[in-house]
């Protein structure tokens, strides 16, 4: 065999020797290719624009929630051990590599009052501010509260869009003060609008303050779920005393020795849940063993001993965007094909043309001295360098393309490397299998009957 | 030695059912430095001889020693290097490859060569072909800018880039007019004489027979005349002689 310079200068002389057939057959791959890679990247765009909807929906959030307390036999439900602790989720949020951001979670369900109207949230929840990012939750005004109003158990909250509603019927609540369990707390943001989440409950039902105020100011359960004004009742007029049968102690009330022998805790910094965010979906398992091994030590949990809280993720979503982009990609791998054989096609069209045409060119070179593996591989170089030539400005128009859809129709487009690299790969295997043939027939003619081709 | 050595080769070739003996026990030799023409009415099997002695074909049988190698047993691949190397082809309608320069198309047989010189000595070796065949100034000249005769010296330049030990001419003047002929036949007798290079010229035009010095006649797939080297002195007698086939 000849070098394979010399060889890519006899073919690019060739295929220079016929400008015009050379360009009409790369128009079939550039064709082919521009295509390929306007799809690509038109479809990377919507797959893309369907993933964040998704990921909205809450696909790539774990949950992690305590395990359940059992005394005497009696298991007192998932959640109601008291084990995690804001640390927990500070720890998570440092340690986890696969992670992209932890947030704690205090909940309870109680009256909340503003002026003259009164309203019971959805959910009300004491958090930190990655909680926002985690929900990826934008502001539609104002500010969110930020680390040293957690530490400061400042008296301050962000409300959601049906809150607004609610409780501010005229608008504008920025600055003004709702009261939640007699503790005034300050609004200071206002969450954009959301909508129902996947079992219809309506996410615009909230109230966001640090976890802090949560816990330590206004509730420090998550099971509180009375008519706050006869709590707050209890406490300034004392309706036991109006309605002395309401309150009897089941149990003989503890005096004052025993009190003190078994003093109860007071404020366990415990959370309800720990919210959890993961950059992809398929990044969740990774993130569920990290997790679970960083729980489990600072839990000093031993081997074998069941761990003392559940992690949950969204399964369903998930798998819904695993196979919405499945089905995406295996759509633009079908028209990619398709596309390409057709520009494959022509090239093998116009090489077999090409080499009947130029058959007294392949007579003499024979003649001279070229071997049939000469011929060979000059007209496989032939194609392959045309396949190259049209994969390049195919993506040069590809791109073209794709960035005339986005001006013009304003459709989401990602760019794709992968893509690119790609499709100049498979121009090359293209030129390589459809040029093969035409080329080996080439190289199989007889230098005799060759010159003496009319 | 004789450049060329044949021995009783025949050549038979398939045709459907039936098979049809074209050369039928051939012996020829002709000895480096000779200007010899092969002669003979077409279906004489004189082109057919020709592809054997230029490497192209093999014959059914019969041995053929071509400066020392015995080419009928050789490979396709071993036949291409001969070919490339010592045997220089001048076709009848020159086969010049179009919209290339005369430059580029002498050195078309160097790509093949793997000779170990560089590509500026090959281009050297041609642009001094191209000046010795008068065509110095129009090496950046395309085949459609060049007469007949400026474009088979091109070739007769590309038949000898490789330095060849046989220069083969299949009807070299048959696409020129007589003038032009008799330009491009005084260059192969300049060439045998002061190169010293073997010509072997295939026609079946007597005034081309006229310009070599030993004539070989075929006829009906046998050497009719002249194949022997003994013969050599009885054809070169004179022009007159050669005509007697036409």
């Amino acid at each position: 065999m000849l070098k394979i310079t010399t060889t890519l200068k006899t073919a690019l002389r060739a295929l220079r020797r016929n400008p015009l057939r050379s360009a009409l057959t790369t128009l079939g791959i550039i064709i082919g290719i521009a295509a390929v890679i306007a799809m690509v990247q038109i479809g990377e765009g919507s797959s893309a624009a369907i993933k964040q909807t998704i990921a909205n929906m809450g696909a790539n959030e774990l949950l992690i929630f305590p395990g359940q307390a059992v005394s005497a036999g009696v298991s007192f439900g998932g959640g109601s051990s008291v084990t995690l602790t804001s640390a927990d989720a500070a720890a998570i949020a440092r340690d986890c590599p696969s992670i992209s951001a932890a947030a704690p979670s205090v909940n309870a369900r109680m009256q909340v009052v503003r002026g003259g109207m009164n309203w019971v949230p959805q959910f009300l929840i004491g958090t930190t501010p990655a909680y926002l990012k985690i929900r990826d939750w934008p502001l539609a005004e104002g500010r969110a509260f930020g680390n040293d109003d957690v530490d400061g158990a400042n008296e301050v909250c962000i409300l959601g869009q049906t809150d607004v509603k609610e409780l501010f019927p005229s608008g504008k609540p920025l600055g003004k003060t709702i009261l939640v369990n007699n503790v005034p707390l300050r609004v200071i943001g206002v969450l954009t609008k959301k909508g129902a989440n996947m079992m219809g409950m309506d996410q615009d039902d909230i109230i966001i303050m640090p976890w802090t105020t949560m816990k330590y100011r206004v509730s420090g359960s998550a099971l509180q779920n009375q008519n706050q004004s006869t709590a707050a009742a209890s406490s300034t007029f004392s309706t036991g005393q109006l309605y002395p049968e309401t309150s009897q102690n089941l149990y003989p009330v503890p005096s004052a020795t025993e009190q003190q022998d078994l003093p109860q805790p007071v404020s366990f910094p415990n959370v309800n849940a720990i919210l959890v965010s993961v950059p992809s979906s398929s990044q969740i398992p990774q993130a569920i063993t990290e997790i679970t091994a960083l729980l489990r030590q600072r839990h000093h949990l031993q081997p074998g001993t069941p761990s003392d809280f559940n992690i949950r993720n969204m399964t369903e979503i998930s798998n819904a965007l695993g196979h919405t982009s499945q089905l995406m990609t295996n759509l633009l791998t079908g028209v990619a094909l398709i596309s390409l054989m057709v520009g494959g096609v022509g090239i093998m069209n116009i090489m077999l043309v090409s080499v009947t045409e130029r058959t007294r060119e392949i007579g003499l070179r024979m003649a001279i001295g070229a071997r049939p593996a000469d011929i060979l591989s000059q007209f496989i170089l032939e194609a392959i360098v045309l396949c190259l030539f049209g994969g390049a400005l195919g993506i040069l128009f590809g791109q073209a393309l794709s960035m005339a859809v986005k001006s013009l129709l304003h459709w989401p487009i990602q760019m794709s490397a992968p893509a690119m690299v790609a499709s100049v790969a498979v121009s090359v295997v293209v030129g390589l299998v459809f040029g093969y043939y035409p080329a080996w027939k080439a190289s199989r003619l007889d230098p005799i009957e060759a010159l003496r081709y009319e | 030695m004789e450049l060329i050595k044949v021995s009783n080769i025949i050549k038979t070739y398939h045709l459907g059912n039936s098979d049809v003996q074209v050369l039928k026990g051939v012996s020829l030799s002709i000895m480096p430095g000779e200007m010899v023409t092969l002669m003979g009415a077409s279906g004489s099997g004189k082109t057919t001889l020709m592809n054997i002695l230029g490497c192209l074909d093999r014959p059914t049988s019969g041995e053929y020693l071509f400066d020392g190698q015995e080419i009928s047993r050789m490979s396709v691949n071993q036949r291409a290097a001969v070919r490339n190397r010592k045997i220089g082809f001048v076709f009848q309608n020159f086969n010049l490859l179009a919209r290339t320069s005369a430059l580029e198309n002498v050195l078309l047989p160097t790509t093949y060569a793997e000779d170990g010189l560089s590509a500026r000595q090959h281009r050297q070796r041609a642009m001094e072909l191209l000046d010795q065949v008068g065509l110095g100034d129009r090496m950046d000249h395309e085949p459609s800018q060049l007469s007949g005769g400026q474009q088979q010296r091109v070739a007769i330049a590309r038949s000898l880039v490789n330095n060849p030990r046989l220069l083969l001419a299949d009807e070299p003047t048959g696409n020129l007019d007589s003038h032009t002929s008799e330009e491009v036949l005084r260059m192969f007798q300049k060439l045998n004489a002061e190169k010293d290079i073997t010509i072997l010229l295939v026609t079946h035009d007597a005034t081309v027979a006229g310009h070599s010095r030993r004539v070989i006649r075929i006829s009906d797939g046998l050497i009719a005349d002249g194949g022997a080297q003994s013969q050599i002195a009885a054809v070169a007698a004179g022009p007159a002689a050669n005509d007697v086939k036409r």
